[in-house]
């Protein structure tokens, strides 16, 4: 195993020591429960927070700070946190203007995610994440799961939250966000939990998995590994059938890589999606490329797109300043 | 009377003692499964099951000289209630609630019956969380059945009624396998989850398994 370890079992909080304190301009690290808040917290604002298992950096810590969210509870690698760690962070930051989660669809995390709110006594709403079209066994029993199309939501509920919105329209934005927003991924490999003796998802050497999971997850189809264009081409494919974008909706289109690909080919995957979307008659209206929800090392990437419904490009526009995504300020 | 049975002590601080050592032996066990069962999650979910629930016992371990002051029922809903807060994952909430609402249902001097019934209201209160029911290829395809025969034969012969608890949780791990997946990460693979183990229904197995075996050998 190719990585940069001490003890394994201490990856998480050894990274988030060096997170905070690279970025201790920003946020600040609690150790026990774990979570990370901003450094400075905004009196009478609706608070965000959010959460999941480690091992998808910046997300969701990397996402704290003004324009986003007011806490991050990262759990073990790819493993939901705890109850006392969300209740933690929830009493850290959520006042009487109210607390909003954002939940990716994970049986785990909703689980310790309402547990906690139950046990919660102020104002507080829950928003889930479901944008992965990816795999083919996401049925109505248990919706989709949460992947990249995250970051749109937390953006965009954040922005809210930092004009001075109250909790209800907060998460109305964050709920619309969600529903308007799809992705889809594939994977050239798998990646590998530091404490595993194994890696998540094997693929042979020239395969690739299309509607990969954040976890390593089976997607819809393996198949060899093909040119890029036409690997984006399914997925362009994949996108709009599911959601039918039309010309008038603006579209953000946004480029994730998975951890272990470059940013020379997540570029390659955005020209040619930008290309293809043109070429349907769809409009992007704005882009971003960047690895913001990683898989450990997994080489792959996924391409979300976002309906930009009224007041959405405002949103997305305002000003954001966390360590993982900053404009505008 | 032996060190631990279904039929009560009338010293409840006993019991509970008891109890401990079977507490001792379930976390041993799930501690030396820890990779089988990630390996069984990598298959069809995230690879964490096996992590999650040494963790948990790792947690219950700390907590054993506090348990050793409580009565049973209190002490099996303080175990659960740290596995709920403490160890997160869906293994977490899952098997804190199972112990949670077991411990609510206990009385101090709990019987066989006593504690067929709490097994019971233990499962229900896994299905009422993760919004789950049998056949849906989680951990409820072993621990319903499982409850379900030890409800059924509680009043009879205690090996009987522990023979017939593993059986049934043998019978429904098998038919698990078989089914496709509805609840937990697995559900996004859909038909790929079938023919696989759950990991959720291995580690119920075996501590079904675990129990059926301290309480048959430990028999007053």
């Amino acid at each position: 195993m190719r990585k940069f370890l001490n003890n394994p079992a201490d990856a998480v909080d050894e990274s988030l020591r060096g997170f905070a304190r690279c970025h201790a301009d920003l946020v600040e690290l609690v150790e026990r429960p774990r979570y990370v808040k901003r450094q400075r917290l905004t009196q009478g604002k609706t608070a965000i927070i959010s959460g999941g298992g480690s091992g998808h950096d910046p997300l969701h810590a990397g996402l704290v700070g003004r324009g986003m969210l007011d806490a991050a509870v990262p759990g073990e690698i790819f493993s939901s946190p705890s109850v006392e760690q969300i209740l933690a962070a929830a009493e850290a930051v959520g006042g009487e203007a109210g607390l909003l989660c954002l939940i990716k669809n994970y049986s785990g995390d909703i689980m310790n995610f309402e547990l906690a709110m139950e046990m919660f006594d102020r104002p507080h709403a829950s928003v889930i994440i479901e944008d992965d079209i990816g795999a083919a066994g996401g049925d109505d029993t248990v919706g989709r799961r949460g992947v990249a199309g995250t970051v749109v939501v937390e953006k965009l509920a954040g922005a809210a939250a930092e004009r001075g919105e109250g909790l209800e329209a907060c998460a109305e934005i964050a709920r619309r966000a969600a529903a308007a927003t799809r992705t889809i991924g594939v994977a050239l490999g798998g990646c590998q939990v530091p404490s595993a003796d194994k890696a998540n998802l094997e693929l042979a050497p020239g395969e690739m998995e299309i509607g990969i999971g954040i976890h390593g997850e089976p997607g819809r189809r393996r198949a060899p590994i093909a040119p890029a264009n036409e690997i984006v081409e399914e997925l362009i494919e994949a996108l709009i059938a599911d959601f039918s974008p039309s010309p008038d909706d603006p579209l953000l289109l946004f480029v994730n890589g998975l951890g272990g690909t470059p940013p020379m080919e997540t570029y390659i995957i955005y020209d040619a999606a930008a290309r293809m979307l043109a070429a349907r008659g769809l409009t992007v209206a704005r882009s971003l490329v960047a690895p913001l929800v990683t898989s450990l090392e997994m080489p792959g990437a996924s391409i979300t797109l976002t309906k930009m419904e009224d007041g959405f490009l405002d949103l997305w526009d305002d000003p954001v300043v966390t360590p993982g995504l900053r404009w505008g300020a | 009377m032996g060190r631990m049975s279904l039929a009560q002590s009338h010293n409840p601080a006993e019991n509970t003692g008891a109890a401990l050592e079977l507490l001792d032996v379930l976390c041993t066990l799930l501690l030396g499964a820890e990779d089988e069962l990630n390996g069984l999650d990598r298959a069809i979910g995230d690879g964490d099951h096996g992590g999650n629930l040494a963790r948990a016992s790792r947690s219950l371990s700390e907590l054993r000289p506090e348990l050793a002051e409580l009565s049973m029922g209190e002490a099996v809903t303080r175990a659960g209630r740290a596995v709920v807060m403490s160890v997160g994952g869906a293994s977490g909430p899952l098997y804190g609630t199972l112990l949670m609402e077991m411990g609510k249902a206990l009385p101090d001097e709990p019987g066989p019956g006593d504690w067929a019934a709490a097994f019971a209201a233990g499962v229900d209160g896994v299905a009422r969380r993760g919004r789950s029911a049998e056949g849906d290829k989680t951990m409820l395809d072993v621990l319903a059945p499982a409850s379900r025969a030890l409800s059924e034969e509680a009043s009879a012969d205690l090996h009987e009624a522990l023979a017939a608890m593993r059986a049934a949780a043998e019978d429904g791990f098998e038919t698990s396998r078989g089914l496709r997946a509805k609840r937990g990460r697995a559900a996004y693979v859909g038909e790929r989850s079938v023919g696989h183990d759950d990991p959720g229904a291995r580690s119920a197995l075996l501590c079904v398994g675990a129990v059926a075996d301290f309480l048959g050998e430990n028999k007053g």
